[in-house]
């Protein structure tokens, strides 16, 4: 097994949290965010597709949901930055007696609002989603939505059944949005208890009746923190806004060279702010023309521009991603992505420049950003 | 009547650093794989969902042979053990 390197993070520090098909890695780096060290890997020869930092009521732990291969998957914590990890006896996200599931991956790890601090969320492949009342300890299936009549009809997207998406409103602690590949975005008002699909105006290509009420394949929503009716959606074809919290979408893919991608994060201050990656169709999925080129809106998706300083524009045929995006919460924003063949860029001026943090990593299939 | 679980590399720091785990069975007749995984579980929780799924399947990735043979071949969890059965769990070979 290779040599594991940790790092040591101070307060005020960025660090972020990179999972790959074989295992996770921890980068950190001061305010500045001009220079980066590297931890890991953990969990070597496991897919990690989920992580979180958990930074509530003084904590500073980690979440990772490494999925081995032979031996299944659970979540693991760690509250020393990656020295050592919880590793539990019992598998603590299964699914119940009754249900005939078992799990396959974990998507997403969600801390919860502020005003919750102990309460975690958990979003599964095959659909659904897990909830903690007690910091990650015990966890319990959400049963509102695994009950739901149209759930038999929901089909996997090439990723499988996952629900990868979780969006906590941060103005109503009742109102939650999820999105499946490939069922759709789906909203509660109750916190959990009732769901309904929310994807009017969401088209799919790939279904006979192109607006289906659900059935879309969602690659990824996010949510303004500022403004919580504003959300963007990545469509496996498609790239949407919303200004009623997902009552709605409209189609915002002005300039952009393709409306097909994965990753997608939002300014974590400017509602009419994101970032996006297209890819060229859903055959080659790969950056356009071989230039790596992140698109950013700041008129709300009126305008998408490409940004490419610092970022391969020869053939490089690169991608991103679902998870494989993220945001620090400084100002400016730092910008982070990892692609599938393994390299991990960052920016500390909201997509301006570019630098390499690393190449070589093992594909990249999600990165999260937090301050220390 | 006595069995011993031969534990893979990834998994014997959850059966107390042990390679070999012996257990013993009360009855003196043959029984199950399924009973003896039960005789492991006992000495060993933290492996039984790193073999079995929460269906209680024996996970798609994972092989159990009893005296050398795959008990897919042999009824699965039915499969039976006898005295002195050497039954491995052993990662099957995949990976990527």
């Amino acid at each position: 097994m290779p040599e594991i390197r940790h790092v040591s993070p101070r307060d005020g520090d960025v660090l972020l949290l990179v999972g790959t098909m074989k295992g996770a890695f921890l980068f950190r780096s001061d305010a500045g965010r001009g220079t980066w060290e590297m931890g890991g890997p953990y969990f070597p020869g496991s897919a990690v597709y989920a992580m979180a930092y958990d930074g509530r009521e003084g904590r500073h732990r980690l979440w990772a949901g490494p999925h081995s291969m032979h031996w299944g998957g659970l979540l693991r914590s760690s509250d020393d930055f990656g020295q050592s990890w919880t590793n539990p006896e019992e598998a603590n996200v299964k699914f119940p007696e009754g249900t005939g599931a078992a799990l396959k991956q974990i998507w997403q790890i969600i801390p919860g609002r502020d005003s919750e601090p102990d309460r975690l969320y958990c979003g599964v492949e095959p659909a659904a989603l897990f909830v903690s009342d007690d910091a990650g300890g015990a966890w319990s299936l959400m049963e509102g939505l695994w009950n739901h009549p149209q759930r038999p009809r929901w089909n996997p997207g090439g990723g499988g059944l996952c629900l990868h998406t979780i969006l906590l409103d941060p103005a109503d602690p009742e109102r939650i949005r999820i999105a499946v590949s490939a069922a759709g975005m789906y909203a509660t008002e109750d916190g959990g208890s009732t769901w309904r699909p929310s994807n009017h105006g969401v088209r799919a290509d790939f279904l006979p009746d192109k607006y289906p009420e659900f059935g879309q394949c969602v690659h990824k929503v996010v949510q303004s923190r500022q403004r919580p009716e504003r959300m963007f959606l990545q469509n496996h074809w498609g790239l949407y806004r919303s200004d009623d919290r997902g009552e709605s979408w409209t189609d915002v893919a002005n300039g952009v060279p393709s409306d097909f991608g994965f990753c997608m994060a939002i300014h974590p201050q400017d509602p009419d702010c994101a970032w996006i990656m297209p890819l060229e169709s859903d055959q080659f999925r790969c950056a356009p023309e071989g230039r790596l080129r992140i698109y950013r809106t700041r008129d709300a998706g009126a305008s998408w521009q490409g940004m490419t300083e610092g970022l391969p524009q020869t053939d490089a045929y690169e991608t991103v991603l679902r998870d494989g995006m993220a945001v620090d919460p400084l100002s400016p924003t730092g910008v982070y992505f990892g692609t599938r063949s393994g390299k991990l860029f960052g920016s500390a001026d909201e997509g301006e420049s570019w630098s390499e943090l690393a190449d070589g990593l093992p594909p990249v299939v999600s990165v999260k950003a937090a301050r220390v | 009547m006595s069995l011993v679980f031969m534990i893979p590399g990834p998994l014997r720091e959850l059966a107390g650093g042990c390679a070999e785990v012996r257990v013993e069975r009360v009855e003196d007749t043959a029984g199950s794989v399924s009973e003896a995984l039960s005789l492991l579980w006992a000495a060993c929780p933290a492996v039984r969902d790193r073999v079995l799924t929460e269906l209680g399947e024996v996970r798609p990735h994972v092989n159990v042979f009893v005296d050398g043979q795959n008990i897919r071949d042999a009824g699965g969890l039915a499969a039976p053990v006898r005295d002195g059965s050497e039954i491995y769990i052993l990662p099957a070979v995949s990976g990527g």
